[in-house]
């Protein structure tokens, strides 16, 4: 009689698993788009937060202080229900973006990664050493080519453990793009819940899957560490 | 757009039951922080005593934890607490419906994530003081509660306060997902008030802006506080 009850609970684990797995690309779709973009507007929110020009700068900085200072879930709610309720905004053409969950997601998810990489970014560019950018110069570098060869690949990948943490942050915020309706693996994990009646069953499921992901991100970024630490490589 | 009047303070606003949720909000934030900090402090112990087994159990809690969304740490706890709760009541013979309230269901989740951040820094912190420390109290015959609180704790504090501070930002944004439960805090009241008033707008600025003066003014505290722990060490 046991192994009878036990076997109805590890099929139903099973199922759920599969169900969930079925919202893996919605979830991934999420990431794809934000992380991206995300990535390249940090790089340059950061770049305009070290900059001389001080409007430029205070402006950034400010809008990365509000980011930084709210929750997720309110800037999520802000998208979807507060510009929602804006008359012209829905009469203009944003509502054919913001009216979809998806597209509210990746906007917050998009805002939100953009400050805390910045801030991460600015940390990396000012911890360059003044000599390395004299030494550009000297060689007749022009500002851009300094940014390329020099700035930028020195900065990145001396926060890419701190970055790596941000994408980490990035996977598990995905998941409250589901309170917006849109079904993605915790939105499909809630709906189970709701009908079957078994919580652990279907949030253990979907937390297998979201801990694969994270595992798939921790050995991405370690593989970008070794791929741009050469001269921290132990056997060459 | 925005309705600001609606934010009046009596029965012709939303003003009291702000204030309410933003009390709520840090009561589950402190009550949270500490339990975190109690969680924490033991599984720093569990990692950093010379035991195998406690030392698997501790880094299976922190990965885990770490690397599953808040949101379906909070689930969990939320709709599957009851059961555990209850088939433990079990065991001790106790078979009515047992129900925790909101608030203690809040607490827990926020707690067992915020713990998992919160053990991290203290390790770092832990580990930051040198053994001769520890020797030395030893060699003045120190036990070892007195090593705990006079040595060691002291120091762990003055090294683990910024990244504490850290910790409870994270912890204090979280709290906003504990709306899913239906506890009160700001969250739930900008959805009620928005549902009432038909101006999600206006009340998801006010909680913004509500949040935003939480962690600002924590900042201030915790700044305050570095500065008197770190009498003596600072130029």
């Amino acid at each position: 009689m046991i192994e009878f009850f036990n076997n109805i609970q590890n099929s139903l684990i099973y199922k759920n698993f599969f169900l969930v797995l079925s919202g893996l690309d919605n979830t991934l779709l999420l990431l794809l788009i934000s992380l991206p973009i995300g990535f390249i507007l940090a790089l340059l929110f950061a770049l305009g937060r070290v900059s001389k020009i001080t409007l430029l700068s205070r402006t950034i900085a400010s809008y990365i202080f509000v980011i930084r200072g709210t929750p997720l879930l309110v800037q999520i709610y802000l998208i979807y229900f507060g510009l929602g309720s804006v008359k012209f905004i829905r009469e203009s053409f944003l509502w054919y973006a913001l009216k979809e969950p998806f597209w509210c997601g990746v906007i917050a998810l998009t805002i939100n990664t953009v400050a805390y990489g910045a801030e991460i970014f600015r940390g990396g560019i000012q911890s360059i050493e003044k000599s390395q950018v004299e030494s550009g110069l000297s060689l007749g570098f022009g500002k851009f080519l300094l940014l390329r060869k020099i700035i930028l690949p020195i900065a990145i990948r001396k926060v890419l453990p701190s970055y790596g943490n941000e994408l980490i942050l990035m996977v598990k915020a995905t998941s409250l793009v589901s309170l917006t309706t849109y079904m993605e693996m915790t939105g499909i994990a809630r709906k189970i819940m709701a009908k079957t009646f078994a919580p652990v069953e279907a949030f253990i499921a979907a937390g297998i899957l979201y801990l694969f992901l994270n595992f798939l991100m921790v050995q991405f970024v370690k593989y970008l560490e070794w791929k741009y630490n050469p001269h921290l490589r132990l056997n060459n | 757009m925005f309705k600001f009047d609606k934010l009046v303070f009596g029965d012709a606003g939303w003003g009291d039951e702000f204030l309410i949720a933003t009390l709520m909000t840090l009561i589950v934030s402190i009550l949270s922080m500490g339990l975190g900090l109690f969680l924490a402090i033991i599984t720093v112990w569990a990692k950093i005593i010379q035991n195998r087994i406690t030392r698997i159990i501790a880094n299976f809690y922190t990965t885990v934890i770490r690397g599953v969304p808040e949101l379906l740490v909070i689930y969990l706890i939320f709709f599957g607490g009851n059961t555990v709760v209850m088939s433990i009541a079990k065991v001790f013979g106790y078979n009515k419906y047992i129900e925790l309230n909101a608030l203690t269901i809040a607490t827990i989740a926020i707690a067992v994530i915020s713990a998992t951040y919160s053990s991290e820094v203290l390790r770092a912190a832990y580990l930051s003081i040198s053994k001769g420390q520890i020797e030395a109290a030893r060699a003045l015959g120190m036990n070892k509660f007195s090593i705990f609180f006079k040595v060691i704790s002291p120091q762990v504090i003055r090294h683990a306060l910024p990244g504490i501070g850290n910790v409870w930002q994270i912890t204090l944004k979280d709290t906003s997902l504990i709306s899913v439960t239906g506890l009160v805090e700001i969250m739930r009241q900008t959805r009620i008030s928005s549902n009432v008033e038909h101006s999600p707008l206006t009340f998801l600025v006010t909680a913004a802006i509500l949040y935003l003066c939480l962690t600002t003014i924590s900042a201030r505290v915790f700044k305050s506080l570095e500065v008197n722990y770190s009498k003596g060490f600072t130029v």
